[in-house]
């Protein structure tokens, strides 16, 4: 039974599905978290400031492609509700409506009440990991990310293989990959989401040390990343760059591994919390003022480590110092703009900024890029229509959801184009991968921290001739 | 009821992806903006074009079924609440813009096209859609003709009626025909008119031409704080007096500015009894000498300060403060319900000391925001559900409408009755009255098929409890399920 005792015998939607409830549910459904655990549900003060008026639905990717009430965030809580109550299970139709959506917390942003969406989520997520069976293709699939992305050295051995790959690929693959049953279209997304591979730069690494140039601002530590320092390896540098002309000592520890934002976000809370507790050590081994990022989702799970670890007493406190300490790189560089140290020489560019969802909606970081982009001599930044809205990109959903995120994909395309900028710029290198998807070849495509680094040097930026 | 036959018969029409069957969907689309009103569809339809939704309203005739179409669902009086066995038709996938005509300003807009992208997309050639509800940024064009929207422009240039000039409507029977002209003045009666504001129960627009206005040349705005309700509701009357014509005046007290600023930070001062939200647009050198004259009016009724927002950056600011009000108060109650009646403006001070003293008898806080400048008031009851405060918030609230009545006003100015103050229009209109505007309903959908039990009281609804969603005893003991 699907029903909650309080609330009377409800239609049992499971059974028309013709799923039955495993036995650990039905233990779950006697609780008084409806068909949730105890294990931290969607909390019900949360769920009760939603007063369902609508303002999220324009800016949600998933109801701007779709317009269904149940994909969209409204409809999220309503579904949220209805399980916590126990009227409804968490397989099926719930974990679907769930699932696609991309976690972007541009309904966050739109919301006048104040609903913490992004709270609900990840609260939601690992319940439905917890207690959700789901298609052996699906669990291979996912098992296969989180075996690949989190670990760079898998990464860079990944990459020679795709190198390879990109080198080798006939042209006749195009045709293949088209031609690939329906039911393999995740695959499809993953092929063509690798970025033009280089040996060179995946192997490469960042020093463990770099002084600051001139008088010190202090000491700032470095997430590298995985994806980052792997695919985007001349990002890093940049950033280091950066830092040090900025007057910064740059400390990248050689044995930082993945910060945990990608699982967090797929609802994997324990392997999260596990990946943050070594990241936290390691950083307080380096002994840094700042902890510097120019990942977007890295940078938003690390600020909320505080509540990742919240029930952990012997974490809670050292993780709170953490996520205190960590800042987006254009927050750093942004603070620096009062009293610069290093010249910027000019680039002349029509520039496109792209808002990362987990920069602008999660962390609210808008006007920093943009500050700091601006304070570089004959850049003009221009504006892009429907800027709150997700690529598609969203950590792995592109690769869970292809088809979603294919249309994404394709709309931030055009609005990008719509533009004319001579070049697109944006912080985080999920985002990049995506776009360049949709967009390869048409335009350059950097983080903005290549951009400045560009302006300091006094060289053109890369892929900018 | 449902069978596999009609199913099928939908799904052949809009494709598989545009017909909702599966409960949990079902139960999304059971309630719109005001949740106390609850009925889970037997279906929900979203076709993609004009053609798909005269088939869908076809197949509803075939099998005699009734029917609700849907905006963006954001409505306050239940007017897109589904009915009992019947089809909800999702407009939400007609959202392109069809034509934007700027010769001859206009638009012509699918229905489900959001309020401010049509303002949006005129923008580029200096035009503008003027009706602006707060909630512009998500209600639909479909939804404002049902609803004939105001919004805080109104007082100026006018509702929803005062800008279509043209629909394409579906009637019940799923015949096709035009209301109004693309010129606006049309011979013979004006059945665009009646059709806008009739909430549903004639039909679904399918295709809506608006009248686009140039952009003023100069718009000067003042957020101005006043010592009393009183001394701000004075000002208002002595603006009118001086023969000047706001854009819009929108007055705010203390508790809703307290929530508003908390949500938007727009620049309010929380600690002040009252404000008004002034603007002046037209050509530059009548604004500022307009513009004068107000300040000396506001400045003479005692405000305490008056910030004059130079950029349309900080304008725009201080316009989110007050079109996110009403969401904003679910930061400082846990529950609340959005009134929404009329006064005549000369007697706003008078309307609004008594709904205080009703306020303080109930034991209730009320926030008002409200369209001062035609008198239509959004008194907002705040209650705890949690605290067993639900039945004196709802019998504030609607004793709040009727008062509105007894003061020469009206029960809605712009959210219309919907579900939500059906049984209340007995208050306002004699059963002559009523009885003409059905005979008139009858003619365009004989079946009473178009948003049936809406509008017009009916038995069945009047003796159910409006206001927020609370499951019946016999529900809660398990004896009966609410589908």
């Amino acid at each position: 039974m699907t029903t909650h005792p309080t609330t009377g015998p409800g239609p049992d939607f499971s059974s028309e599905r013709g799923e039955k409830a495993s036995p650990e549910r039905a233990d779950v459904l006697g609780g008084d978290f409806g068909s949730f655990d105890d294990h931290h549900p969607p909390a019900q003060e949360l769920l009760d400031d939603c007063v369902h008026c609508g303002f999220c639905l324009p800016t949600c990717p998933t109801y701007a492609l779709w317009g269904e009430e149940m994909d969209s965030p409204r409809g999220r809580i309503y579904l949220m509700e209805m399980a916590a109550k126990g009227e409804i299970p968490l397989e099926g139709a719930f974990t679907t409506h769930i699932d696609r959506c991309l976690g972007c917390m541009a309904c966050v942003t739109a919301c006048p009440s104040g609903v913490q969406y992004d709270r609900l989520l990840e609260a939601t997520r690992p319940q439905i990991e917890r207690h959700v069976t789901r298609t052996r293709a699906d669990r291979w699939f996912r098992e296969a990310i989180f075996t690949l992305f989190p670990y760079k050295r898998r990464l860079r051995a990944a990459s020679i293989g795709g190198a390879l790959y990109q080198k080798l690929r006939p042209k006749s693959m195009d045709k293949l990959m088209a031609r690939v049953p329906q039911r393999f279209e995740r695959l499809v997304a993953m092929e063509s989401l690798l970025p033009p591979v280089r040996v060179r730069d995946a192997f490469a690494r960042i020093a463990p040390r770099t002084p600051a140039v001139g008088p010190r601002r202090g000491r700032v530590g470095l997430l590298t990343g995985c994806v980052q320092d792997v695919f985007f390896h001349p990002v890093n540098e940049a950033t280091v760059r950066v830092l040090a002309a900025e007057g910064w000592d740059v400390i990248a520890p050689r044995e930082q591994a993945c910060c945990g934002a990608l699982g967090l976000h797929a609802g994997r809370e324990a392997e999260a919390a596990e990946r943050a507790k070594k990241l936290i050590a390691t950083f307080e081994r380096a002994d840094v003022d700042t902890i510097a990022t120019n990942v977007a989702g890295c940078g938003s799970s690390m600020k909320e480590y505080g509540e990742l670890l919240a029930d952990d007493p012997q974490w809670a406190e050292r993780a709170s110092a953490f996520a205190a300490k960590v800042r987006d790189i254009s927050e750093i560089v942004d603070e620096t703009l009062a009293d610069p140290r290093a010249r910027r020489h000019p680039i002349e560019a029509k520039v496109v900024y792209h808002d990362a969802c987990h920069l602008g909606h999660a962390q609210k970081i808008r006007s920093e890029p943009r500050r700091v982009l601006r304070a570089i001599p004959g850049v003009e930044l221009t504006e892009l229509p429907e800027s709150e809205i997700c690529c598609g990109s969203a950590g792995i959903y592109n690769m869970l959801q292809p088809e979603a995120a294919g249309d994404l994909g394709r709309r931030k395309a055009d609005n990008i184009r719509g533009t004319g900028a001579d070049v697109l710029v944006t912080a985080n290198p999920g985002c990049l991968l995506q776009i360049r998807k949709y967009l390869d070849g048409e335009l350059p495509m950097l983080h903005p921290i290549q951009l400045i680094d560009a302006s300091i040097r006094g060289v053109r930026p890369p892929e900018m001739g | 009821m449902v069978d596999a036959q009609m199913v099928r018969e939908f799904t052949d029409l809009l494709s598989e992806n545009g017909v909702i069957t599966d409960e949990v969907g079902l139960r999304s689309y059971e309630c719109d903006g005001l949740t106390g009103f609850r009925q889970v569809p037997a279906l929900v339809v979203l076709p993609r074009d004009a053609e798909e939704v005269a088939g869908a309203v076809r197949l509803c005739a075939k099998y005699g079924m009734p029917f609700v179409a849907r905006g963006a669902g954001t409505g306050l009086s239940g007017g897109a609440m589904p009915v009992a066995d019947g089809v909800v038709i999702s407009l939400q996938k007609l959202r392109r813009i069809l034509e934007i005509d700027v010769e001859n300003r206009r638009a012509v807009l699918e229905p489900g096209v959001y309020n401010l992208e049509i303002s949006k997309a005129a923008a580029p050639y200096g035009l503008y859609y003027a009706p602006d509800p707060s909630s512009q940024q998500v209600c639909t064009i479909g939804g404002n003709v049902a609803e004939n929207s105001g919004g805080a422009h109104c007082l100026k240039y006018g509702f929803t009626t005062n800008h279509v000039l043209e629909m394409e409507v579906v009637l019940a029977d799923g015949s096709v025909v035009t209301l109004g002209g693309p010129t606006g003045e049309q011979a013979g009666p004006d059945l665009r008119g009646l059709f806008i504001g009739s909430e549903g129960t004639l039909g679904v627009a399918t295709s809506v031409t608006v009248r686009l206005l140039q952009t003023p040349q100069s718009v000067r705005t003042v957020l101005a704080d006043f010592p009393s309700i009183e001394a701000a509701g004075d000002t208002v009357g002595d603006i009118v007096d001086a023969a000047i014509i706001p854009a819009a005046v929108e007055m705010m007290d203390s508790l809703a500015m307290e929530a508003s600023e908390a949500a938007t930070g727009a620049g309010l001062t929380v600690d002040s009894p009252a404000a008004l939200i002034i603007e002046l647009d037209g050509p530059s050198d009548e604004v500022e000498a307009e513009f004068e004259q107000l300040t000396a009016i506001c400045e003479r009724h005692g405000a305490t300060r008056l910030h004059v927002p130079q950029e349309a950056e900080e304008r725009q600011k201080v316009w989110k403060g007050r079109k996110a009000a009403f969401a904003a108060v679910g930061r400082i109650s846990p529950d609340y319900i959005v009134q929404d009646g009329v006064v005549p403006r000369t007697r706003l001070a008078e309307v609004l000391t008594r709904i205080a003293d009703m306020g303080r008898d109930a034991g209730l806080r009320v926030a008002n925001v409200f369209h001062a400048g035609d008198g239509n008031l959004h008194p907002l009851v705040l209650y705890s559900e949690a605290a067993g405060e639900h039945d004196a918030a709802e019998k504030l609230s609607t004793d709040i409408a009727e008062l509105c009545v007894e003061l020469g006003g009206s029960l809605s100015g712009e959210h219309g009755i919907g579900t939500d103050k059906a049984c209340s229009m007995p208050a306002m209109f004699s059963s002559d009255d009523l009885a003409v505007m059905h005979r008139v309903r009858l003619a365009f959908d004989p079946d009473s098929r178009c948003n049936p039990g809406k509008l017009f009281p009916t038995p069945r609804l009047c003796g159910e409890r409006p206001g927020k969603y609370q499951p019946h005893p016999l529900e809660e003991a398990g004896v009966i399920e609410r589908l």
